[in-house]
């Protein structure tokens, strides 16, 4: 590992997150995620899962405590962080490709590099027969993989996803899943994921971590020691079945069932 | 197409039925002419007086155009103003509401009385009952957008004016169409009523709401049908105008824009 490797690519210190008067969302939440890492985020609902990505993204400010990003706050580390959203909020005015070099043309991107990312990263999601259709034209999973493409174009250096397949059907949701990890073996990004399925944190992961609810706590973090690379096989493996188990019993206990 | 065509000839055998039952009441109930004349008589009035009704038709179609666009203009840099805080807008939301339902005949003579009498004024009445509509569609458009995208630009550090131009407005745009269409309706309403006070340089000559005026104090029963049928055919071009360019301008991207095209 190199030197700067060992500054931690998100780090929390006793964060708590409360809106209005004494509604707290998240309640002293340590959490330390090293660079390289996936880590898949899982709880009931209400536990502050979107939260803590609005924290990391500077979206919302922390009530107390501190962040840091890259050893920046979170404001300052923005042009490092893309942001992957539950619906693939594309501008449905803009055609594919348009939508796709969004972010480096908010970003005032020259025009020359906007049009080469845009055009491998269209390749790289397998849109390129698409790019000039709208979104109202493309299925949901290519819809998906387009907010994909356009996240990864500025080449951040942390992807955040909010359960980005959530509304997906299961075998578009499987195929976006490993399609997700032949991006990241490609582009080598920090991945912070929510999700409620245990099985997709369990196929995305290096590590998962489990909150309770009311309020948020961290209640479990557990390594998730499956060889890379990870293909549809592995969902078939005694080991990925034993790995559910024990996050879905996790999961339970954090709900104190 | 084919339904298009289904479309056009039912509206037309409606008609047809409507000019039937016209004439069968004029024969069953004996109606004298000068209360109701017959299709053929307005048929004929129409070729008969074909350049004043042009003419009346040009005038108000100038006026009534000429506030919409107005109303455009204005009622979207209002939005944006609107669309800037919550604050903003509810200080000054209750006098659009004012503006929709202060009744336009009510204040037509004063406009006049100020403005003076002829086309600026009654330009300006229809600028001001048509205005409403777009301030609030617009303003609507422009605050209703998804907050995720609102964060996405955010977390791009997208300046306040690229949220304005690359989102805000071109997500208002089908909400302002929507305005657009109820104000173009309700500009020529405006102009009408204007021109039945705003009167005329020159006799007999002048607006279609001033024109109809002048027939009925005339008895020009004919005539006034005849003014009354180019009020509907202008009424019906601006929403045919304004909905054409409504698909123009979406029917690549919105769903709204699209029902014309499924089958």
């Amino acid at each position: 590992m190199s030197a700067a490797s060992t500054v931690p690519q998100v780090e929390f210190a006793a964060v708590t997150k409360s809106y209005g008067t004494g509604r707290v969302v998240l309640d002293a939440i340590a959490l330390t995620i090293q660079k390289g890492e996936f880590v898949s985020i899982i709880g009931p609902s209400g536990c502050g899962k979107s939260t803590v990505l609005k924290l990391i993204s500077g979206l919302t400010p922390p009530t107390n405590g501190t962040i840091r990003i890259d050893g920046m706050t979170p404001r300052d580390a923005r042009e490092t962080i893309s942001f992957i959203f539950q619906d693939a909020t594309l501008l449905p005015w803009r055609t594919v490709r348009d939508n796709v070099g969004l972010g480096l043309e908010l970003e005032r991107a020259g025009s020359n590099r906007r049009k080469k990312t845009t055009a491998a990263l269209l390749e790289l999601v397998r849109l390129q027969d698409v790019a000039e259709a709208y979104p109202r034209e493309l299925s949901g999973g290519m819809k998906m993989r387009a907010s994909i493409a356009r996240a990864l174009a500025t080449n951040p250096r942390l992807l955040l996803m909010d359960e980005p397949f959530a509304a997906l059907d299961e075998m578009t949701r499987d195929r976006m899943n490993e399609e997700l990890l032949r991006l990241r073996a490609e582009q080598k990004w920090t991945g912070v994921f929510v999700t409620h399925s245990v099985a997709e944190a369990v196929f995305l992961s290096t590590r998962i971590v489990v909150l309770s609810p009311h309020p948020g706590r961290i209640h479990a973090s557990f390594q998730v020691d499956l060889p890379f690379p990870r293909t549809a096989l592995l969902r078939e493996l005694p080991e990925f079945e034993a790995l559910v188990a024990r996050a879905s019993h996790v999961l339970r206990e954090a709900l104190g069932q | 197409m084919r339904r298009h065509l289904v479309t056009v000839a039912n509206a037309a055998a409606v008609f047809a039925a409507l000019v039937v039952l016209w004439q069968l009441i004029l024969w069953i109930f004996k109606v004298p002419p000068y209360m109701l004349p017959s299709p053929w008589a307005v048929a004929k009035a129409v070729v008969a007086r074909f350049p004043s009704l042009l003419a009346s038709l040009a005038i108000t179609a100038e006026e009534s155009l000429g506030g919409l666009i107005a109303s455009i203009v204005v009622g979207v840099l209002v939005a944006l103003i609107f669309a800037q805080s919550r604050w903003v807008r509810r200080m000054l939301y209750p006098y659009t509401i004012l503006l929709q339902t202060v009744p336009i005949i009510a204040i037509a003579p004063l406009i006049l009385m100020w403005i003076g009498a002829g086309a600026p004024a009654v330009t300006f009445i229809a600028f001001v009952i048509s205005l409403a509509p777009v301030i609030a569609n617009t303003t609507q458009g422009l605050i209703s957008v998804d907050e995720n995208l609102v964060n996405l630009f955010l977390m791009h550090n997208a300046s306040p004016a690229q949220l304005l131009f690359k989102l805000r407005l071109p997500h208002a745009v089908p909400a302002l169409f929507v305005g657009i269409r109820i104000a173009s309706g309700i500009a020529l309403i405006g102009a009408i009523t204007g021109e039945l006070y705003a009167g005329s340089s020159r006799v007999g000559e002048g607006g279609l709401g001033y024109s109809i005026l002048y027939a009925s104090t005339q008895l020009q029963t004919d005539y006034l049908f005849a003014l009354v049928f180019a009020a509907t055919v202008l009424g019906f071009s601006f929403i045919f105008a304004v909905m054409f360019l409504e698909w123009y301008f979406l029917h690549r991207w919105h769903e709204s824009a699209r029902a014309p095209e499924t089958e």
